[in-house]
């Protein structure tokens, strides 16, 4: 397994190249190192499990953004292995950072949508990092319709940086595509289940981000801006992303306590790129589980439900 | 100084002292630089007589120019921002809130208000932009949300004055969530068939744009407000590159189909009015001049 480590799970690198150069070793050695391996194996594993039992917010950023990460045409993949995707917006273009259409989960049909991050460097630009202009908000809008008027659940999986800050974007309106886009999905006739499965940034992330249920894997984060751009704004300066990050309260968890998250979905051990097929499975299991609960509602209770949850959201005195 | 003044701590006399020196006769209009006359400024709603530059008010100054005189009644007043987090950057939240409600004698960024517009029930609400950059947190959003099921349970037209950098980051993701909740307050109004009005003015961008104030049947600006997404920093940023003269104003908005039109502050009332009416199938309210 090729695993890319973050700086602070430095020592469990360490003690993962051990273990290669023992099996190495092992090979053409007539001592018997099994023993050996197993014990380290078990070593690096109890030290993973005590480095992410305690990460910072930061830290939690790290693996949120972390490269191997699976994003989401990787989960479609696995749990919707005949997704077909559907292109363009009908009025200017096809948003790349943006992916959607049908595909069946458990023999049924659900219109996905997600952002989508490239893996390598020609991908990444291709795909904006993830950074959607209006014309992906647009498409995403369309897909939502056409949900409706066939009556399937939309599933949406987020992970944005947050929505592209451009010149072309600007002229294009990004405002009013965000702006319209929770306005459609607060009256949508059909069930909206969201999933955070990376970075949640913002009003990029929020824009396919309005529905019913909320579901959130536990090492994405969810945030108002970047700990970095909060950073700059109110520490005057990105070095302080860390204690941005501490201050916003961006992890699952946090959510959680705060009631904004319906259900945290554990990642494996050491984060959802170390077994992306598990954390699939995971998904799919909350994503049907959540579907199930919503299909029981007649379309009227599931917009009075979703109005008064939408109503809900703040914390505030009243005198 | 009397044995009184001499009796009261310090903090009190002080401000006692500063209030009572005379402000400014003459200001500055900051595009122009013609000195004008305060009083005369004011008859003008702020706007410069020279040059038209629209000068920043603040949220109640704006609803008085815009409704009829002693109409109002104000919505949800009672509602007070909390600290859900403890947030703390170089300042505790709390105490921004304390010295954001000092200065501008308000509870929050939003206040909302019915009133008549010339004669006809509507509600209206104004962001203060003094107060935290008119940052949109919970109670802006519930103060937002109110006032549009008050506009749909009563049939009244809303018109919603939009000055705002965005949402309130100390409210973290509370205040991302209000950008749900006000569109969605949106959403219910229009299937209600209720006109809503979003005046757009400067500056409007971020979080604030990016729900409730693009979201209008009709949505008007000042002229030459900053309206966009992104802020001009962050894009110059991301671009690398000098952005061209008048990016992201009323009139580059109109350009490329983002708003409906451009009003004069001085013309607001009569043209919002005329628009409703139109909306309502009334004749038009506006005295023949």
């Amino acid at each position: 397994m090729d695993l890319k480590f973050l700086d602070f799970e430095q020592p469990i690198a360490e003690l993962e190249a051990k273990i290669d150069e023992l099996r190495y070793v092992g090979d053409d050695s007539e001592i018997n190192i099994n023993e050996e391996v197993a014990r380290l194996k078990d070593k690096s594993e109890s030290l993973t499990r005590s480095i992410f039992s305690k990460l910072s917010p930061w830290q939690v950023a790290r693996v949120a953004r972390h490269e191997s990460r699976p994003y989401t045409m990787d989960y479609l993949e696995l749990i919707s292995p005949d997704f077909q995707e559907l292109h363009g917006d009908r009025m200017y273009a096809d948003d790349p950072a943006i992916v959607g259409g049908p595909g069946r989960i458990d023999g049924r049909t659900v219109m996905f949508i997600g952002h989508q991050k490239g893996r390598d460097t020609k991908e990444r630009v291709r795909r904006n990092y993830g950074m959607p202009k209006p014309e992906g908000y647009r498409k995403a809008q369309r897909l939502m319709r056409m949900a409706e008027k066939f009556s399937l659940p939309v599933v949406t999986l987020i992970d944005t940086p947050g929505a592209y800050p451009g010149v072309g974007a600007e002229e294009r309106g990004q405002s009013e595509a965000i702006a319209y886009s929770l306005y459609l999905m607060a009256g949508l006739k059909t069930p909206i289940v969201n999933v955070v499965i990376g970075e949640g940034g913002s009003g990029g992330a929020l824009a396919i981000g309005v529905g019913d249920r909320l579901l959130m894997l536990q090492y994405a984060i969810y945030s108002v801006i970047s700990p970095e751009g909060c950073a700059s704004i109110l520490w005057k300066s990105a070095e302080k992303a860390e204690d941005a990050a501490e201050a916003m309260r961006i992890t699952a968890s946090s959510l959680d306590e705060f009631g904004l998250v319906d259900e945290v979905l554990q990642e494996p051990l050491g984060g959802a790129h170390r077994k992306p097929k598990e954390m699939a499975e995971v998904i799919r299991n909350a994503v049907l589980k959540s579907l199930d609960e919503l299909a029981a509602l007649s379309i009227e209770e599931l917009l009075e439900q979703r109005q008064q949850r939408l109503a809900s959201f703040g914390q505030f005195k009243e005198a | 100084m009397s044995w009184f003044e001499k009796l009261m701590p310090s903090r009190i006399s002080t401000e006692k002292r500063t209030k009572s020196v005379p402000e400014g006769v003459w200001i500055k209009c900051p595009v122009c630089d013609a000195q004008l006359y305060r009083n005369e400024l004011e008859r003008n709603l702020q706007v410069c007589p020279k040059c038209d530059h629209h000068m920043r008010i603040g949220a109640r100054r704006r609803l008085d120019m815009f409704l009829d005189p002693d109409s109002q009644e104000e919505i949800s007043a009672r509602l007070e921002p909390e600290d859900p987090l403890k947030f703390r950057d170089s300042k505790r939240y709390r105490d921004r809130l304390a010295q954001a409600q000092k200065k501008t004698g308000e509870k929050d960024a939003l206040v909302s208000v019915t009133g008549t517009l010339l004669g006809r029930p509507i509600v209206a609400c104004a962001f203060e932009f003094g107060f935290m950059g008119g940052s949109m947190g919970s109670v802006v959003g519930e103060r937002f949300a109110r006032a549009a099921r008050h506009a749909g349970d009563n049939n009244m037209p809303l018109v919603s004055f939009a000055a705002s950098g965005g949402a309130r980051m100390q409210e973290a993701l509370f205040s991302l969530l209000q950008m749900a909740k006000t569109s969605a307050a949106l959403a219910d109004l229009g299937a209600r068939g209720v006109p809503y009005v979003s005046v757009l003015t400067d500056p409007t961008t971020g979080g604030v744009s990016a729900s409730l104030a693009m979201l209008g049947d009709v949505n008007v600006a000042e002229p030459n407000a900053l309206i966009g997404f992104a802020g001009p920093r962050v894009i110059e940023q991301t671009v690398r590159e000098r952005l061209p003269e008048g990016f992201q104003r009323s009139e580059f908005l109109l350009d490329h189909g983002a708003i409906d039109m451009i009003i004069d502050r001085r013309k607001m009332r009569d043209e919002i009015a005329d628009l409703l009416a139109k909306f309502e199938s009334r004749p038009n309210p506006v005295p023949a001049a």
